[in-house]
């Protein structure tokens, strides 16, 4: 094997980061002028990090598919992001953030890595309250916390439910003073679409502009993909339509490992399917189950409005079955036990596809005032979808997908298997293991861009000081071009009939149906079966309208689901090695008699890290060891 | 300096200004007209002629005069930068819930204008000795043009137009200012109500009553 | 529901551009505008001809990407709604839709319904940002702000920069928006040591853009998605006057 060096570092775990820090090597202020970094994505991890990059002294050129960078799916996280201040005096510290990670992550996940993303979460709190993020506060003008899915102690810094959106604007603020400053420049609307590798280092990439289609070529000593998750996936998720695996399905075609596909995290709160057109499902922030309280009816098929079925009737099945955690458990818990009521003929709604979210009792507690206050865009947000108005009946709520644990490998310096690639945010793998709990993405983003990749960067640059800027004109951009074009044209040369997205509909049930909150053997083959014919359908019966050379929103599409075949595939592949059930992964075959999830850490105690192998070839599975030297391994009870 | 000095918000600023300026001189205006209703043309000629000779109103007539000209070409600099602001309009047009006099200030800025030329030229410049009559005797002038029905048609127009405009300019300015606050800025949206209602109403009961009842 | 849809097609930036009629039939009550939208493209493409391009992403109502003229109104006649979030329920059955693209000098026309909005960004640029460098923020709660005005400022930072308020208002103005990042950072102390050359130089550069001034009719606030009150532009006149 060999092939997979995680570098952590010597020493305790507390002072891996900082004995890191102490010791790599630099890169001084006049080379880092010479130097420069691609950055894709503008998420709070990409335009974070091309700030600290910017601030440093670096050249950064950054680049997002939308037409600003204040777009980038961060600004959808809604409940909040966790750091271990400690302001409410309820015994919280970095190491029980890492802790409550860890065993929230099924124990799927690199304790170095993971103690390091609590280690640096109070900075991110400290520097987005210096950027101007306007977080909630107390009477008393200090910053207020609350609690948050999964977890006993209140450590979630929130802005209402818009977060994320407050934290990426402030992101955001901090590229465009280093735009102003000329130390970053922004490349909106375009889209990369391959990596191009010299001497076997990341050296620049190929992008589409998307406006006149014109394909670029972009040089730097390094690369950081910044690019978020792959939830779309399913089709039906909560994330941006828009969002996109392709450029990390790209870097693992020129090299870098994919770990861990098939952890998707399901979450447990979103606003169910209304009808078939429907092309994304909307989250209410978990946050809701704070004060909500998720019921089904006892009886099968109780038909009554939901609000005329008495106490006794109702099924608070979360309470029944986890009296410690209650509503609060784990996103994976939380979702699976939805499924289960549901397929078991609970649910309620036209669909039989719904739980109950109740705020009945909250409301006459606290006060409708009060909920207001905590949740009165979320509410409106749900009575425009629905047209039901949730402070006089309950919401109705399903399991969406929303977040993905896997992503690019990548080692305790972010680098990938390819050299001078980086991978930050949620488009790679490292912290969340087999789940994530809630308010650690935009934690997780905040560090990575601001705090770590920016510290060991300088690692891998310090030794490219004496390389000169990379000419565009080598034969390696040549070559990745002419691929590009290739391809695009066979898109464009299919005329066939079906749009992109038909196919992308098709994919995300195959997906939904046999990969989705639950496997089992079976149905991944089937879905390996059914994903290579549409597949081969998908090539013969695309039709994509209009010219290459101008804005072209079908071409778009069709490359990404073009590449979301591809890792679907790979996806489905992981989940079928994976013989046990671990946080968000629940294979059906490896169960407790009471439904839970049942590990396997004599045999699956690694992360699986995929190796492209080439067209048509079964991708080569690289096992890194998981070694729990500080955390004990439990079975995760929230009972 | 220049750069915000001419900036849009400083425009708007001086126009707010001399807007207000010229709030404050109507209602001298009027009461100085409702000295017409009286049959002794002496009071309203003094009142007239100590207007147009006491130093210190002769400085406020330099500035009313200057206020004027700037509200009106900021106006109209502003106008133009907004109308190019959008080359190419909505079909659907604009169905906003919007403060429905504030969509029309420069057409009834415009007809507010329309009527100060014509005033212009029966008062002000026989004043200024421009346009031949008696500068001493504005009383007379004045019953005289208000027993013809076309100026009184003009005049109550214009005058009805300059509530619009009123009615908007009045709690607008004070916006532009900066001036908002939670507890005064409802006052103010009354407060101009009442002034765009009662100066015109007043200007408009002089004219009718020289007109259908003198 | 049947409808009939007048939509702005355009080729591109330098073409002319007009109106074209589709017919929609058997929309449901249930879909989003945009998925009727959807519906609609993925007919076009199904018979070989170009679908209707137009700016999308979250299509939950915070990315600020979508945004289109609907019936006379910016993000349609609902009010505090993105289009993503416009329902199909609130159209009639047999009604006409008109379906423009914002309007406004220096928000020009890609395609379709797409406008190039990167003038925000460059007002952004100009200075909306704490200058403050990564790591060298003091501790959080050092910096004690009244929830009030904490409040306040959120309410102006909800802003999604989707240009609503210059595509209804009159004057194609963005005080709105401008006047929302300055509020943001005017009512917290972090934004207060750089308030007057960030003020003068995001105006300055939002009338270099081209961009209409303020004449208080209050489209903007009308149409805001996130209901961003016009004493945002009060604040804005006042910090810009504090600038001199």
């Amino acid at each position: 094997m060999g092939k997979l060096d995680s570098k952590i570092p010597d020493g305790p775990l507390a002072q891996k980061w900082t004995r890191f820090k102490a010791t790599t090597k630099l890169v001084n202020p006049a080379n880092k002028k010479k130097l420069e970094v691609i950055i894709v994505g503008t998420g709070i991890s990409g335009a974070g990090a091309a700030s600290a990059l910017g601030e440093q002294g670096y050249n950064v050129k950054i680049f997002c598919y939308q037409d600003s960078p204040r777009r980038a799916h961060s600004v959808a996280a809604q409940g909040g992001i966790n750091a271990t201040k400690n302001y409410q005096n309820d015994n919280d510290s970095t190491y029980r953030l890492f802790y409550d990670m860890i065993k929230g992550g099924d124990y799927r996940a690199r304790e170095a890595n993971v103690y390091r993303a609590a280690e640096v979460s109070n900075q991110v709190i400290d520097h987005f309250t210096a950027l101007g993020v306007p977080f909630a506060r107390d009477y008393g003008g200090t910053l207020d916390t609350r609690s948050f899915g999964g977890v006993q102690v209140s450590r979630t810094f929130y802005a209402k439910g818009q977060t994320g959106q407050q934290c990426l604007l402030g992101t955001y603020s901090s590229l465009n003073r280093q735009i102003k400053k000329g130390s970053v420049t922004i490349f909106p609307r375009r889209e990369m679409l391959d990596i191009v590798v010299i001497d076997g280092k990341a050296r620049g990439i190929i992008t589409r502009n998307l406006i006149t289609g014109e394909i670029e070529r972009h040089s730097a000593h390094a690369v950081v993909l910044a690019t978020g998750g792959y939830g779309t996936i399913y089709y039906l998720s909560t994330l941006a339509v828009n969002s996109n695996p392709s450029a990390a399905w790209k870097a693992h075609k020129k090299g870098a490992f994919f770990a861990n596909p098939s952890f998707i995290q399901i979450h447990p709160t979103s606003v169910p399917q209304l009808n078939e057109f429907q092309s994304k499902l909307t989250l209410m922030s978990e946050s809701l189950r704070n004060d909500g309280r998720i019921w089904v009816p006892k009886t099968k098929g109780d038909k009554r409005h939901a609000n005329d079925i008495p106490e006794e009737d109702r099924d608070y099945y979360l309470e029944r079955r986890y009296p410690a955690f209650g509503n609060l458990v784990p996103r994976d818990v939380a979702s699976r036990a939805a499924k289960e009521r549901c397929d078991a003929g609970y649910g309620v709604g036209e669909t039989g596809l719904a739980v109950n979210l109740d705020f009945r009792d909250a409301i006459k507690k606290q006060g409708k005032k009060a909920i207001e206050g905590k949740y009165g865009n979320l509410f409106d947000m749900y009575r425009n979808i629905t047209g039901i108005d949730p402070y006089t009946q309950p919401m109705r709520i399903y399991p969406a997908g929303h977040y993905t644990m896997g992503g690019l490998w990548v080692d305790y310096e972010l680098m990938t298997t390819v050299p001078g690639l980086y991978s930050i945010g949620e488009s790679n793998f490292s912290d969340h293991g087999a789940n994530r709990l809630g308010a650690s993405s935009l934690m997780q983003a905040a560090g990575d861009g601001y705090f770590i990749l920016p510290n060991t960067i300088n690692n891998y640059l310090s030794d490219e000081i004496r390389t000169a800027k990379i000419s565009t004109d080598k034969p390696e951009f040549e070559e990745a071009e002419k691929s590009v074009r290739e391809r695009l044209d066979r898109l464009m040369s299919i005329k066939g009939k079906q749009n992109a997205g038909s196919f992308h509909k098709r994919l995300g049930k195959i997906m939904w149906d046999h990969c989705g909150m639950s496997r089992n053997e079976a149905g991944l083959k089937e879905a390996l079966k059914l994903i290579a014919e549409l597949k081969e359908e998908f090539w013969k019966d695309l039709n994509v309208p209009g010219t290459q050379n101008e804005v072209n929103q079908e071409l778009e599409k069709a490359g990404r689901v073009a590449d979301l075949f591809e890792l679907a595939e790979l996806l489905v592949n992981d989940a079928l090695n994976r013989k046990e059930s671990c946080g968000a992964h629940f294979r059906e075959e490896f169960q407790t008699p009471d439904g839970e999830a049942l590990r396997n850490d004599e045999e699956f105690t690694y992360v699986a890290a995929w190796e492209f192998a080439g067209e048509g070839k079964a991708p080569i599975l690289h096992k890194e060891e998981l070694k729990f030297e500080e955390v004990e391994m439990k079975v995760r009870s929230y009972k | 300096m220049s750069k915000i000095l001419f900036a849009s918000i400083s425009k708007k600023f001086v126009m707010a200004l001399a807007g207000l300026f010229l709030l404050t001189f109507l209602p001298v205006h009027l009461i100085i007209n409702f000295m017409l209703l009286r049959s002794d043309p002496v009071p309203f000629n003094s009142a007239a002629h100590f207007m147009a000779t006491f130093p210190l109103i002769k400085i406020f007539e330099v500035v009313l005069i200057a206020a004027i000209l700037i509200h009106i070409t900021y106006g109209i600099i502003l106008q133009v930068a907004n109308w190019l602001a959008r080359p190419t309009g909505y079909v659907s047009g604009n169905k906003s819930d919007t403060s429905f006099f504030s969509k029309f200030m420069i057409w009834t800025g415009a007809s507010v204008l329309t009527f100060l030329v014509l005033h212009f030229f029966n008062f002000y410049f026989v004043k200024l000795g421009f346009v031949q009559g008696d500068p001493e005797d504005f009383y007379t002038l004045a019953h005289k043009l208000f027993k013809i029905p076309a100026y009184n048609y003009i005049y109550l127009a214009c005058f009805i137009l300059l509530g619009f405009h009123l009615y908007h300019a009045f709690s607008s300015a004070f916006q532009t200012l900066g001036l908002n606050h939670r507890i005064w800025t409802p006052v103010v949206k009354k407060a101009a109500l009442i002034y765009a209602i009662a100066i015109p109403a007043g200007f408009a009961y002089i004219s009718v009553t020289l007109w259908l009842f003198r | 529901m049947n409808l009939t849809l007048k939509i702005w097609r355009q080729k591109n930036a330098e073409a002319k551009g007009s109106f074209e009629t589709y017919q929609m039939n058997n929309v449901s009550p249930e879909m989003a505008f945009l998925e009727m939208l959807d519906a609609l493209n993925k007919r076009l493409v199904e018979e070989d001809r170009e679908p209707v391009a137009f700016d999308h992403d979250c299509r939950e109502g915070i990315c600020g990407s979508c945004g289109m003229y609907i019936n006379g109104h910016p993000h349609g006649p609902i009010p505090a709604i993105t289009t993503c979030h416009l329902s199909m329920r609130y159209f009639k059955d047999g009604e006409t839709i008109w379906i423009e693209p914002w309007r406004a000098k220096p928000f020009p026309v890609i395609k379709d319904l797409i406008v190039d909005r990167s003038a925000f960004d460059k007002i952004q640029v100009a200075g909306g940002f704490i200058s403050v460098n990564t790591g060298s923020a003091p501790e959080a709660n050092a910096i004690r702000i009244p929830k009030k005005d904490s409040d306040s400022a959120f309410d102006a930072a909800v802003c999604i920069g989707c240009g609503a308020c210059v595509a209804a208002c009159k004057n194609a103005s963005a005080m709105l928006f401008v006047s929302a990042k300055i509020s943001q950072f005017a009512l917290q102390p972090q934004g207060r040591a750089e308030a007057r050359d960030r003020v003068r130089a995001m105006v300055t550069e939002m009338d270099k853009l081209g961009f209409g001034s303020c004449s208080n009719t209050g489209a903007c606030e009308a149409e805001c998605p996130k209901q961003i009150k016009l004493t945002n532009i009060a604040r804005l006149n006042r910090e810009f006057y504090k600038a001199f």
